[in-house]
Order: C-alpha cells, then sequence, then structure tokens
C-alpha cells in the first residue's frame, strides 16, 4: 500500500522535474525579445480596452505609440492625467486633442414624433428597425429600443422619452454606440460644439412634418444666416464641425426646430 | 383518379382556430378597377424587377413594364390600360421601400396586341412553353412568389418524378386557393397536364387539406378522365400542412435534405394559383395580371373572395367589401401565422398577395415577453425538427454563429413556435434575425 503511494509520488516528482526543466531550458533559448516599453506604457493606460483610439485594446496601443509612433494624446478615458504620464515617458509634448463625444442626432421623442403602430417585439433597434420599417413613422430616426445603451462601455446613454441621449461628461468617444445603431443616427462631434442639427430624416419636407414636430425641412435658413458653418446634404442640413458657429440666432430662427444648443437645454436633447 | 389519405405526417405543427367559414362559401367577386393602380417592382422573391416605362407613357393591358433583373426575378406587366402617372417609390408589404409604376386606368381595359397563347402546347417545345410561363413573368403565388419558370427547370442531375400541386392552404381566414379549386377546376387541370408536361413527371399529386371536402369534390370531378397516375392526396387538417417541405413529406415520405430544395428529393410544387397562371399563360397567352385574394376577418363587414388588378391599393380592396365596423387593431397582408402586419392600407396588391385580414381588439393579444420556462412546447411544435428555444437563447445572446451550427437556416418562419410558447416569447422574431445575419455573412463573402 504504501509501496504504491511512493512509487506513485516518486514518479510524478520525476514528470514534475523533468518537464520543469525542458520549460526553463526553452524559456532562455525560444524567448522573443519584446521591447520592455511597450508593457511599461500599457502600465501607463487605464486598461478600458474600450478601442476608442482606433488600436484593439490598450495593448495594442501601447505598442502603436512605441514601434509605430502613434500620437499619445488619443486615449480618452485616460484624460489629462494619462496623457501626462504618457508625455514624461515618451519625452514628447502632452497635447490634448480634441475630446469627441457621441451625439445622437434626433431630437423626437415619443411627444414630437408620430409612431406609424405599436411595436411589440424584440427591444432592440435592429430588430425593430425590420418590422416594417420600424414603428416609428420617421424611417430614419432614433427608434429608442437601446441598442446603443447596451454597447456603451461608460453607461453614458440612456433613453429619454423614447429617444437616446448620450451625456458627454460620460462619454469616452469610444465610438461603440456609432456601430450598434442601425439607423446611423450617432455622430461623433467635438466637445466643445454644442449646437447641433437633431435631425437625421433625408425626406422632403412635408413628408418631414408629417412624422415629427422637430425635423429639418430643408430649408437652408440655416445656410443663409450660418455661410459656411451648415451644409445640406439633399434635405438635410449638416454642421460642418470644422468651422465653428459665430452666431447663436441660427438656434432661435430654425423653422423646423431641429438646431440646437445642448449647453442652454442640459443635454436632454429637448429644444429650449 | 383516387382519393388518397396521405401516408405520413411531419412532426410538430399546430390546430390554430381556422376561421376560414367567414368567406369560404363567397363566390369569387370581380372587383372593379380601381382609379389609381401602383404596380410594384418587386412582386416576388429575388431582384425587383427594372421599370420599363416612363411618367407619361401610354401602356395597354398586359404590356410589359417590368423586366426581370437577374435570374431569380420576374416580369411585371401592366394591369389594365392607361396612363402612367409615376414611377416612384412606394411601401411594400413587408416595409421595405420599392419603386412602383402609378398608371391611372383609362376605363377601356384595352389589351395590348399580339396576345396568344400556345394552342398545341402538347406537341409544343419544352423550353418554348418555360419561356412563355418567364415572359408571363408568374411567380409563387402561395405568398413566397419564387419565380415559376426558375421552379421549372430544374438542373439535368436533379430528375423530377413527383409533381405536387398545393392546395392545402392551411393558413387561417384564407379561402381564394379553396375557392379556386371550387370554380376553376378544369382550368386547373389544363394548368397541371402543362406542368406535367415540362417536368416529364409521371407522379402528380394534388395536395388539400380534410377541411375543404368542396375542393376535394370539384377536384376529383375535374380530373375523373385523367390519365396516368395522379391522385388527390387529403392532408390532415393541421398547420403547416400547406409548407413545401412538410407537404412532400406528407406525401411521399421524403425528407427535404438541411438548405436543400424540393427538387433534391425529385419534387416541385406549385401553389393551384400558379398552376391557374400557368394554364392561363400558356392558352390564352396572357400574363399576370390580377389574383384572388380573401379580404376577411370579424371587422369586415362584408369578407370576400375578390379577383383584383394588381397595384389595387389595400383602401380599395377594402372599399369592396364594405368597410369594416368598429375597431381594427390589426391589419395583415396573408395570413395571420405568416401574413405581415401593416400600420396602414398604403400597400398595394401584389402577385403573391394571398389575402387581407382585419382583426379586432379582442382577437388581439397584446402580450409581454417573458423569460422562457423550459417547458419544450415550441420544440414539439416545430415542424422542421429544430430547437426554437434554444435558439432564441442564442440569438438573443447574438450567439450567430453557434445558431447557424444548430441549423437556424432551416426555420421555415411558419411561427408554430411562438404560437404555442406560454411565455410570449418572440421566437420566430429571434429566427429572423438568426437568418437575416447568416445572409450577411454570406453576402459580405461574396
Amino acid at each position: 500500500m504504501t509501496t504504491a503511494i511512493l512509487i506513485t509520488a516518486f514518479t510524478i516528482g520525476i514528470i514534475g522535474l523533468v518537464c520543469g526543466i525542458i520549460l526553463s531550458v526553452s524559456a532562455k533559448f525560444l524567448a522573443v525579445k519584446e521591447d520592455p516599453r511597450i508593457g511599461e506604457v500599457e502600465e501607463l493606460l487605464p486598461s478600458a480596452n474600450c478601442g476608442g483610439c482606433g488600436y484593439a485594446g490598450c495593448a495594442d496601443y501601447a505598442k502603436a505609440i512605441i514601434v509605430d509612433g502613434a500620437p499619445i494624446n488619443l486615449c480618452s478615458p485616460g484624460g489629462a492625467d494619462t496623457l501626462a504620464a504618457l508625455g514624461k515617458y515618451t519625452g514628447q509634448e502632452a497635447v490634448a486633442g480634441e475630446k469627441m463625444v457621441a451625439v445622437v442626432m434626433c431630437g423626437g421623442d415619443n411627444t414630437k414624433a408620430s409612431k406609424k403602430f405599436q411595436y411589440n417585439g424584440i427591444v432592440d433597434c435592429a430588430a425593430a428597425a425590420s418590422v416594417a420599417g420600424g414603428d416609428k413613422t420617421c424611417s430614419y430616426g432614433c427608434l429608442g429600443y437601446g441598442s446603443c445603451v447596451r454597447v456603451c462601455p461608460a453607461d453614458a446613454i440612456e433613453i429619454v422619452n423614447g429617444i437616446a441621449v448620450v451625456h458627454p461628461e460620460l462619454c469616452i468617444s469610444c465610438g461603440a454606440c456609432v456601430a450598434a445603431c442601425p439607423r446611423d443616427i450617432i455622430t461623433m462631434t467635438p466637445a466643445s460644439e454644442t449646437i447641433h442639427v437633431f435631425c437625421n430624416s433625408k425626406d422632403k419636407g412635408p413628408i418631414v412634418k408629417k412624422a415629427c414636430e422637430v425635423g429639418c425641412i430643408g430649408c437652408r435658413m440655416c445656410v443663409k444666416l450660418g455661410g459656411e458653418t451648415f451644409v445640406m446634404d439633399g434635405f438635410l442640413a449638416k454642421r460642418d464641425y470644422s468651422i465653428e458657429v459665430a452666431d447663436e440666432i441660427i438656434v432661435e430662427k430654425c423653422p423646423g426646430k431641429c438646431i440646437v444648443n445642448t449647453k442652454q437645454s442640459k443635454t436632454t436633447g429637448e429644444s429650449v | 383518379m383516387n382519393i388518397v389519405k396521405a401516408l405520413f405526417k411531419s412532426q410538430g405543427g399546430i390546430h390554430p382556430k381556422y376561421n376560414k367559414e367567414l368567406s369560404r362559401d363567397k363566390k369569387i367577386e370581380t372587383m372593379p378597377i380601381a382609379p389609381l393602380l401602383k404596380v410594384s417592382m418587386s412582386q416576388h422573391l429575388g431582384a425587383p424587377a427594372k421599370p420599363l416605362v416612363k411618367k407619361g407613357d401610354l401602356v395597354l393591358r398586359g404590356q410589359q413594364i417590368g423586366e426581370a433583373a437577374g435570374f431569380i426575378s420576374a416580369n411585371v406587366h401592366a394591369p389594365t390600360s392607361g396612363t402612367v402617372k409615376a414611377v416612384a417609390e412606394a411601401p411594400t408589404a413587408i416595409g421595405a421601400k420599392i419603386p412602383a409604376i402609378e398608371i391611372e386606368p383609362d376605363g377601356e381595359d384595352k389589351w395590348i396586341d399580339g396576345i396568344s397563347g400556345i394552342q398545341d402546347w402538347k406537341n409544343a417545345d419544352n423550353k418554348e412553353l418555360i419561356a412563355k410561363i418567364a415572359e408571363a413573368g408568374i411567380s409563387g403565388m402561395g405568398g413566397a412568389g419564387f419565380p415559376t419558370h426558375v421552379k421549372l427547370s430544374p438542373p439535368p442531375n436533379k430528375p423530377i418524378d413527383t409533381l405536387i400541386i398545393n392546395g392545402a392552404e392551411c393558413e387561417p381566414y384564407l379561402t381564394a386557393d379553396h375557392r379556386l379549386m371550387v370554380e376553376h377546376a378544369a382550368e386547373i387541370r389544363t394548368g397541371i397536364e402543362i406542368i406535367r408536361k415540362i417536368l416529364s413527371v409521371k407522379t402528380v399529386r394534388i395536395a388539400i387539406e380534410s377541411n375543404k371536402p368542396e375542393s376535394i369534390e370539384a377536384m376529383n370531378k375535374a380530373l375523373a378522365d385523367i390519365d396516368g397516375d395522379v391522385e388527390i392526396a387529403v392532408l390532415k387538417t393541421e398547420y403547416p400542412q400547406g409548407a413545401e417541405k412538410q407537404q412532400i413529406f406528407a406525401i411521399t415520405g421524403k425528407e427535404v435534405p438541411s438548405a436543400g430544395l424540393p427538387m433534391d428529393v425529385g419534387c416541385v410544387v406549385e401553389n393551384v394559383g400558379t398552376t391557374l397562371a400557368i394554364q392561363d399563360a400558356i392558352i390564352n397567352g396572357k400574363p399576370v395580371t390580377e389574383r384572388v385574394t380573401t379580404v376577411t376577418g370579424n371587422p369586415v363587414t362584408s369578407p370576400k373572395n375578390v379577383l383584383v388588378r394588381l397595384g389595387t391599393s389595400y383602401t380599395d380592396l377594402l372599399e369592396f367589401c364594405g368597410s369594416t365596423k368598429n375597431d381594427v387593431a390589426k391589419i395583415i397582408s396573408g395570413g395571420p401565422m405568416m401574413g405581415f402586419a401593416q400600420p396602414n392600407l398604403d400597400v398595394c396588391t401584389t402577385k403573391t398577395t394571398s389575402g387581407l385580414l382585419f382583426l379586432a381588439p379582442k382577437e388581439v393579444y397584446n402580450y409581454e415577453s417573458m423569460p422562457c420556462i423550459s417547458c419544450g412546447r415550441c420544440v414539439e411544435a416545430c415542424p422542421m425538427n429544430l430547437m426554437p428555444s434554444e435558439l432564441s437563447f442564442m440569438l438573443e445572446a447574438e450567439e450567430f454563429a453557434e445558431a447557424q451550427e444548430l441549423n437556424v437556416m432551416d426555420c421555415i418562419e411558419c411561427g408554430c413556435c411562438s404560437f404555442s410558447c406560454p411565455a410570449h416569447r418572440p421566437l420566430v422574431q429571434h429566427m429572423k434575425q438568426g437568418k437575416a445575419w447568416v445572409m450577411l455573412q454570406r453576402r459580405k463573402k461574396q
């Protein structure tokens, strides 16, 4: 009985020893040499792995910084602290990039936009859109079934009165919501910009009017008043974020009431 | 000529309330031409047809106004004579926006010149017959709308031995096919003979559910002196006995392989409406310009089986059947099991409009979906031997690749699982999502 135990223990011990020697030898000779700085830079990153920088997670971004010389100001969850730390480590000048936030370009909530029918199926925007084109009369508007809410790693999106609203202070600009939205309503915009066209409808004026109280009717008023800050995409006005809005009068003048200054309306998406 | 009971029965299936008595005994009525017809370019499965006319053109009935775009597509013809008012996008029953040709009828309903059939079809070349069917724009009139000329030209390595004429009409409420069999049995017989010749098959089975004794009798009478191995196979009344794969199993005992087509087991299934259209195209040379559809439901004042021109709006179609009394909670294009709910009556009749159903508020159950209780009723009900419960878990978690491994693509979207689910889970919608994902991946690969 005891001999059996001893033999087993001895055999296992020998196998373990042999395997250990093989492993330690191969670790010595087959080691992949990695730049130690990559690991160190990765330590400085916030490990959010959100992909907002455009790389596949923090490790990939760290590698890109060291190997490809990627800019150090791409990490938005890390904010100023990470940027300062990276600047110190790499010796580069730490110039903060423009913080981008996601904005849901639709203002047609339950009180303002009409519905074609009552949807009673899977709570998911893509699924809802596949049933007779979605329950909203407007075929471009936010459906409010929260596909973006579910993918947001920062819990920055909320469904308010039937439409999605992004809280800019929580947004880490990872862009996951932009990819999740089946109607391509969400756009990444510079955080400093607060005047947006809260409409995504490319339909002509009368159709928009019928579907929603706050839709863009394509009247070009903003283009006339705002000059180059607004551009027309068919029957839909769009902001050109490369130029700042000089005159806030456009917000008041928009006949469709779809140009909104989010600063005044406290991010709820309500027009003032 | 025999009447036999179908020997087999595929697994699963459900027994909904049929409600066919609303329109079962109503003779087919011809609807006058509506003031405006919107003829959709997508009345069939596959690529939408290419419009051939423009605004202001004068068209005659039977004139080709849409050209098949691709192998799986079908021609579209003007349903009456008149002026083209516009070529604009119009909503289809599934909610998509597809170009449609708006025709304002001139009231003369004049046929285009040169309409002629192939009188001597018995000695005609099969290729000529199939070309005529393709030219006439015939697509499956049961509801799916698969282009008929494609179905009738199986590749040479797939020999066809059995032709099944589908008169099951297993969808509740619908009675259009039933009326066609009762009133046009002789024409359907000619259609059967034409298809039999094209496919050169020996065995022909006419599948009718046991709840339509009148149809069985009418078809029996019309086919009394037909030669060859022709039988009426009476199917057990159960949904979905009218589904192609289930019907093939019920009659021949052969199972269509996963991801396969009926031709893989040597069968071709044609709907009775399609058979009638084939007869019309070959004998009279007429393309598809009208179809029989059932307008029914408790809120409709006088439910009818209507012979309607393609492109007639649902609004006009309802007007012909009186109006709706009380409230309407749901409008469905097609049958209640597989039809498409409509937000309004803007959609226009197509070759696949088998019915227009109105449901009263008390007939519509506004359910709330709950978690699965693992009772297995959907598994029992599934006629395709799938596990809808498992699949829905996977699809809910967006594990599409795993769902594909469990054969989500075999789902025929019959709705038996959703019908039997006590937790009211949107099972069919999950399947549709999963199938859409797989189709997207396939398109990406191409």
